[in-house]
């Protein structure tokens, strides 16, 4: 059975279709990658499969359909890190990773022994626990980030829904967020749906490569098969070089006739 | 420790709210009378003494605890549910509201004072329940700020209301003006039972969601993403904060910068979680309003300030050395 199955999902907002009758699977313990040029309908995805957004079609989660479930049934099977997440600077580290808990916990409840265990091996895996007291606004982007990811891994949740993991990070902060992001996969055996901006990071990270334009899903498959010269001046606009390296694949923009608008 | 220096910082301002007064009556007098009273004893002080004491210092202490406690845990639950560090407990329209409802009863009613506390209640009410109608109307994807600028509309309104009865009736105006600064007056217990289950009610069910407030700080999304019906948790917060709101207003007329002053300065001093900003704002809340208010009816004795003056006075000058001394550390 597919952690996720998305069956024509289409999401209208302010009378524009932004994603049009997608159609994918994603299965247990594999790292799918949502790439395409800005406005192509990533985000909406990810936040239509998170329930942030209505949509028509259909979404499974392990098989179940996904508007059936409760709000909070839901929130324990996907963890959703937002590419800009908001974060209150004046709480602790541990608070704000507590928070992955919500789902777990009746509305006037408090969390118990087993929520705070939750949190303290979230808090090991992400080598957090030197800074559990500190307050969020004192950490720096790439801290934060790994705060973030920390609560989402707090919820639980077998499928982490990942929007643009690396957007604000430096390169080696990049590196090493998805490195980690690789690494707990394998531990805790997640499942993983990203959207990606960098498509050589996203070549070199994902199993699999959704590529949209438009809303709509025109190539899916390896990073070989997907991130092609063609595909990715047809859909891109761009001119790019690709070097296959020993550690894998390299999209390197060239200048060419295309950049220069002709 | 936080919590043992928020109790002990109440305890000595309504101890401090018991003895200030033109009658000296002893600490361990007030302290053994008070007990005999709430145990049913034979109060230890003279007739004339223990009246004061029991109609006058008590009753007048306990409505600024309950009052001074209101106003900051709505203040601190209206920043959370809004995340707007500006927002105080009249945001949305409950002081606009409840000055029309006041003016309405001052111009057009005779005599007694009886009617003001329920209009106030009533305009207060309305004015909020307008503001969330209209702030709803722009749709749940417009989030918080809708609520704000619609508050902002009722406001304007209902003041535009109130200023325009109050120029026909220019008698009213310094009644109404001296409302509007808020006062702390008792007549017995009768203000104190008016709003006591408001604000016990108002303080349970803003306490029960201090958790909830702090999943609502990382945003809408985020906290729906977590399974939270941000909706549901919104409307029950304002709800609660809105009748505890009105109830103080109706007993104590306008009181400024309480719901601003009380939950930042705690906010600064141990940080952002409604964990500890709810229940320490409720305490702390208390404490200061009652302090606030023994300045206002000793400084110019015989006469009283208005009670609001003194918050903003006080208030102010201590919030900006706050301010100073935590962004040094931070």
């Amino acid at each position: 059975m597919s952690a996720l199955s998305l069956d024509s999902l289409s999401v209208t907002l302010g009378g524009a279709r932004i994603v049009d009758r997608l159609a994918a699977t994603v299965e247990p313990g594999e790292w799918v990658a949502l790439i395409g040029p800005n406005g192509a309908g990533k985000t909406t995805a990810l936040r239509a499969v998170a329930g942030l957004v209505g949509y028509d079609g259909a979404v499974a989660i392990f098989g179940d359909d996904a508007a059936a479930l409760s709000r909070r049934q839901l929130a324990r099977s996907l963890a959703l890190v937002p590419q800009v997440p908001l974060i209150p600077g004046d709480i602790s580290v541990r608070e704000y990773v507590l928070l992955g808990r919500t789902p777990y916990l009746t509305y006037f409840g408090s969390e118990r022994r087993a929520d705070h265990d939750a949190v303290d091996v979230a808090l090991e895996q992400l080598d957090l626990l030197s800074f559990q007291h500190r307050r969020l606004d004192t950490l720096s982007g790439g801290e934060r980030q790994r705060a973030t990811l920390a609560r989402a891994l707090a919820q639980d949740a077998p499928i982490l829904l990942l929007d643009e993991p690396t957007a604000a990070l430096d390169v080696g902060r990049q590196q090493q967020v998805l490195e980690l992001v690789d690494s707990l996969r394998a531990q805790r055996g997640l499942t993983v749906l990203s959207t990606m901006h960098d498509l050589t990071l996203a070549g070199q990270y994902a199993d699999r490569l959704l590529l949209l334009d438009g809303g709509r899903l025109v190539a899916a498959g390896s990073a070989r098969d997907v991130l092609t010269r063609p595909l990715i001046s047809e859909h891109y606009g761009a001119e790019v070089a690709l070097v296959d390296t020993e550690s894998g694949f390299v999209v390197v923009p060239v200048r060419g006739t295309i950049a220069n608008g002709a | 420790m936080r919590w043992v220096i928020a109790a002990l910082f109440l305890a000595a301002a309504l101890l401090t709210g018991v003895l200030v007064g033109p009658v000296d009556l002893g600490v361990l007098t007030v302290v053994q009378a008070t007990f005999a009273h709430i145990v049913g004893l034979h109060s230890p002080l003279s007739g004339a003494d223990d009246a004061i004491l029991w109609q006058l210092r008590l009753p007048r202490v306990v409505l600024g605890a309950l009052v001074g406690g209101t106003l900051a845990a709505a203040g601190a639950a209206y920043q959370g549910v809004f995340r707007n560090p500006l927002a105080d407990p009249y945001l949305l329209g409950a002081a606009a509201g409840a000055g029309l409802g006041a003016t309405l009863v001052v111009a057009f009613t005779s005599g007694s004072g009886d009617l003001l506390p329920p209009a106030a209640f009533i305009g207060a009410s309305v004015a909020v329940v307008a503001a969330y109608v209209l702030g709803r109307s722009a749709g749940a994807a417009a989030g918080p700020a809708a609520l704000v600028l619609a508050g902002v509309t009722v406001t304007s309104f209902f003041t535009a209301m109130q200023i325009f009865v109050q120029q026909q009736h220019v008698q009213t105006v310094q009644q109404i003006y001296s409302w509007l600064l808020g006062r702390l007056s008792t007549a017995g217990w009768h203000e104190v039972a008016i709003i006591a289950p408001y604000a016990a009610v108002s303080w349970l069910i803003l306490l029960g969601h201090r958790r909830l407030l702090d999943v609502l700080a990382v945003g809408d999304d985020e906290a729906a993403a977590l399974g939270v019906n941000v909706g549901r948790v919104r409307l029950l917060v304002v709800v609660a904060a809105t009748i505890a709101t009105a109830a103080a207003v109706a007993v104590s007329g306008l009181i400024a910068f309480v719901g601003i002053i009380v939950p930042h300065t705690i906010r600064l001093l141990v940080g952002g979680s409604y964990r500890l900003l709810l229940p320490l704002s409720v305490i702390v809340g208390a404490g200061f309003l009652v302090f606030a208010d023994v300045i206002a009816r000793t400084v110019m004795s015989p006469a009283e300030l208005p009670i609001g003056v003194v918050t903003a006075f006080f208030g102010a000058p201590f919030f900006a050395v706050v301010l100073r001394t935590s962004r040094r550390t931070a």
